[in-house]
C-alpha cells in the first residue's frame, strides 16, 4: 500500500499537460488564471513531495504497475521536490512581473497560445526533473525545446523569429547529439531505466570491457545537454532570445529552461553513470575548462553591450559558465555550489529581467543606456529590484550571489593546484568584470538627471499605486533572493541531503 | 578492428549519415539545405535503433499464427523508440519549416547571414 502523496509527481505533471491542453478552448483571460492557478498547485504539490521525502526518504512510482525492466518510472528525492517547487515560485513571480506585458506585446487572439506554451514549457520542467526513465527524458527535453522556441516567438518581429530559428538549430544539434548518446547507451546495457542502466555500467566497468563505446555515448550526452544549455561556445542565439523575446520569456527562459537540462546533466552524472566513472572518464575536464572561457568571455561581452537586455542577457553566458565550473570541478562539494548557484542565478536573473523591462518603459521604451539615465527616480521599485539584483550578481554578502560564490570558492581550494589556481584566478577576474558592467548600469540608473526628460513623449514618473502587481512581484522577488542570500544553511543541508538519496 | 567494421558495417554507414546530416545543420547557410540536414541526422538515429533492435533470420513483434516463443521474434523496444523519435522529428521540423516561411515573407531569402544582416539595417 504506497501513501497518496508518492502519487503527486505524476499528478502535476498530469494536471500541467491537462491545463496546456484545457486552455486552448479558453479565452484568454480565463487561461491567465488557470495558469496562474496550476503553477501555484504543482508548487504546492512538489512542496508536499518535498516535505514526505524530508521523513521517509526517496520513493520510486511505477507508472502502471509495470515492474522495473519494462515499465515507466517517476522517482523523487528531496532535491526533486525543491528543485520542482522552486521552478514554480519562479515562473509564477515571472509570470506576474511580465503580465502587463503579455497583455500589451501579444495579440489579443494569442494570449491562450502563450499560457499553453508556459503550462507544457512546466510539465516538460517537472517531467526532467522526476523522471527515470533515459527515454522520457529526451521527449520531455524536445517539448521543452518546442514550447521555449514558441515563447521566443510569440512577439512577432523579425527578431524573434530570428533568435527562434537560431535556437531551434542549436538545440536541434544539441538533442541530436543527446539522443544517439542514448541509442548508444541504450544498445550497451540493454535499459532505459536509470536504476538499471547504472547496474549496467557498474557491471562494465568491473569487466573492462567496452570502455571506449561508454566513453563515446557519456561525451555525447555531456555535450548535447551542454550545447542545450548554451555553454560558451554555442551561446550565439542566447543574446538575441533573451534580448528581444516577451520579458515573462525571457525571464522564464534564462531561469528556468537551460537550468532544466543542467538539472538533468547532473542527474545523469550521480544517478546513470556514476559519479566515480564520469570524473574517470575526464569528460568534466572539459566542462570545466568551458566554464572558465566562459565566465569570462560573457562578461566581457556584457561590457561592451549598449542595450540593458542584452546585457543581462550576455551575463547569463557567464554564470553559466560558473555552473559547469562547479561541475566540471569533480568534487561533491563543487556539485553543491553548482546546484546553488542554479537556484541563485534563477532567483536573481528573473528578476533583473522584470526589473529591467519597468526601467525600459518609463523611458520611452528605449533600452540604450544614455537614455536610462535616472530611470531608478522614475520607476523606484523597478530601480530597486535591479540594483538587488545587481548586488547579488556581483556576489555582495546579504543576497545568494555572494552564498554561491562563497561555495564556488569553498570547494575549489579543496582542489589539485592545476584546477584550484585557475578556478580561483578566473572567478576573482569575473567577480571584478560582473562588478563591471553591473554597478556600471545601477550608477546610471542612479544618476539623477533633474527636468531633462520632463516633456519628452514616453518618459514620465511611475508610482507604485499605479502597477500594485509589479510592485508585490519585485518585492516578492527580492524576498526569494535575501532568503537564499541570508537562510543559505539550510538550503545547502537539503542540496546535500538530495544528492545523497540520487545514489 | 577491420573485422569488427565489416560485421558491423550498417551501424557504420549510421553513423556516417548522423555525421553528413549534423554538420549540414551546423554548417549550411539555406534554411531549408539546414531542415534536410536535421531530417537526416534523425533518420541515421533511427536507422541505427532499428539495426539494434534487429536479430537476423526473426520476424516482427506482432502475434499471428500463435506463435508465442520469444525467440520469434525481434526485440520491439527500439522499434517503439523509433516511432517516439520519429513523431519528435515531425514536429520539430514543421515548427521549423514554419518559421522559415515566416522569415522568407518577411526577407524574401533563406540565407541566415544574409537574414541577420537585414536585421543589423533595420536596427531594430
Amino acid at each position: 500500500m504506497r501513501d497518496f502523496v508518492q502519487n503527486l509527481p505524476l499528478f502535476s505533471i498530469i494536471l500541467c499537460l491537462l491545463s496546456g491542453s484545457g486552455s486552448s478552448m479558453l479565452k484568454g483571460r480565463t487561461a491567465k488564471w488557470v495558469n496562474t492557478v496550476g503553477i501555484s498547485l504543482v508548487g504546492v504539490m512538489s512542496m508536499i513531495v518535498m516535505l514526505y521525502c524530508t521523513e521517509h526518504g526517496s520513493f520510486v512510482y511505477m507508472m502502471g504497475h509495470f515492474p522495473a525492466p519494462w515499465g515507466n518510472e517517476i522517482r523523487a528525492g528531496v532535491l526533486e521536490g525543491f528543485m520542482a517547487m522552486f521552478f514554480c515560485i519562479i515562473m509564477l513571480l515571472s509570470m506576474l512581473g511580465g503580465r502587463k506585458k503579455i497583455d500589451d506585446e501579444v495579440e489579443s487572439t494569442k494570449h491562450n497560445l502563450y499560457y499553453i506554451l508556459v503550462d507544457l514549457l512546466l510539465c516538460s520542467l517537472i517531467a526532467l526533473v522526476y523522471t527515470n526513465d533515459f527515454f522520457t527524458a529526451y521527449v520531455f527535453v524536445e517539448i521543452n525545446t518546442i514550447a521555449a522556441c514558441g515563447l521566443i516567438m510569440i512577439r512577432q518581429n523579425g527578431r524573434t523569429i530570428e533568435a527562434a530559428v537560431r535556437y531551434l538549430i542549436m538545440s536541434q544539434v544539441g538533442s541530436g547529439l543527446f539522443l544517439v548518446g542514448i541509442c548508444m547507451l541504450y544498445d550497451l546495457t540493454g535499459h532505459l531505466l536509470m536504476s538499471n542502466i547504472r547496474e549496467a555500467i557498474a557491471q562494465i566497468v568491473a569487466n573492462g570491457t567496452y570502455s571506449e563505446p561508454m566513453l563515446v555515448s557519456i561525451a555525447l550526452i555531456t555535450v548535447g545537454l551542454a550545447i542545450k544549455s548554451a555553454l560558451f561556445p554555442f551561446h550565439s542565439w542566447l543574446p538575441d532570445a533573451y534580448g528581444y523575446s516577451n520579458v515573462s520569456s525571457a525571464a522564464i527562459l534564462s531561469s528556468l529552461v537551460s537550468k532544466g537540462y543542467i538539472f538533468l546533466l547532473i542527474k545523469i552524472m550521480y544517478r546513470v553513470v556514476g559519479f566515480d566513472v564520469i570524473i574517470n572518464s575526464k569528460v568534466l575536464h572539459v566542462l570545466f575548462i568551458f566554464g572558465l572561457i566562459a565566465m569570462v568571455s560573457g562578461s566581457v561581452s556584457a561590457i561592451h553591450e549598449n542595450d540593458i537586455r542584452r546585457m543581462i542577457a550576455f551575463s547569463s553566458v557567464a554564470q553559466i559558465g560558473y555552473i559547469y565550473m562547479g561541475l566540471g570541478m569533480g568534487t561533491m562539494a563543487g556539485v553543491v555550489a553548482s546546484i546553488f548557484h542554479i537556484l541563485a542565478h534563477a532567483a536573481t536573473k528573473s528578476m533583473l529581467f522584470i526589473s529591467a523591462i519597468g526601467l525600459t518603459d518609463v523611458s520611452g521604451g528605449s533600452r540604450h543606456f544614455k537614455d536610462l539615465t535616472g530611470a531608478a527616480y522614475r520607476n523606484r521599485i523597478a530601480g530597486l529590484g535591479f540594483a538587488v539584483g545587481s548586488l547579488s550578481m556581483v556576489g555582495i554578502p546579504l543576497f545568494s550571489g555572494f552564498v554561491s560564490k562563497l561555495l564556488f570558492m569553498e570547494s575549489a581550494v579543496e582542489l589539485h593546484w592545476y584546477k584550484m589556481l585557475p578556478a580561483l584566478v578566473v572567478l576573482g577576474i569575473s567577480t571584478i568584470l560582473n562588478a563591471v558592467y553591473f554597478m556600471k548600469t545601477v550608477i546610471r540608473i542612479y544618476t539623477p538627471v533633474g527636468s531633462l526628460y520632463d516633456g519628452k513623449e514616453g518618459y514620465e514618473v511611475r508610482a507604485w499605486s499605479r502597477q500594485k502587481l509589479y510592485t508585490v512581484t519585485i518585492i516578492l522577488f527580492i524576498i526569494v533572493n535575501s532568503v537564499l542570500g541570508l537562510c543559505s544553511g539550510p538550503i545547502i543541508d537539503l542540496i546535500q541531503d538530495g544528492l545523497g538519496m540520487f545514489t | 578492428m577491420g573485422a569488427n567494421l565489416i560485421n558491423n558495417y550498417a551501424e557504420a554507414v549510421s553513423m556516417l549519415l548522423f555525421g553528413i546530416g549534423f554538420t549540414n545543420l551546423l554548417l549550411q547557410k539555406n534554411l531549408i539545405k539546414k531542415i534536410i540536414g536535421l531530417n537526416i541526422m534523425d533518420s541515421a538515429v533511427y536507422l541505427f535503433l532499428a539495426l539494434k533492435g534487429y536479430i537476423d533470420g526473426r520476424v516482427a513483434p506482432i502475434v499471428v499464427d500463435g506463435v508465442q516463443e520469444v525467440e520469434a521474434y525481434i526485440n520491439p523496444i527500439p522499434s517503439g523508440l523509433v516511432l517516439t523519435g520519429i513523431v519528435v522529428s515531425v514536429s520539430s521540423t514543421a515548427l521549423m519549416l514554419s518559421l522559415t516561411i515566416r522569415l522568407y515573407k518577411r526577407y524574401h531569402t533563406l540565407d541566415l547571414d544574409e537574414i541577420s544582416f537585414k536585421l543589423k539595417k533595420e536596427g531594430l
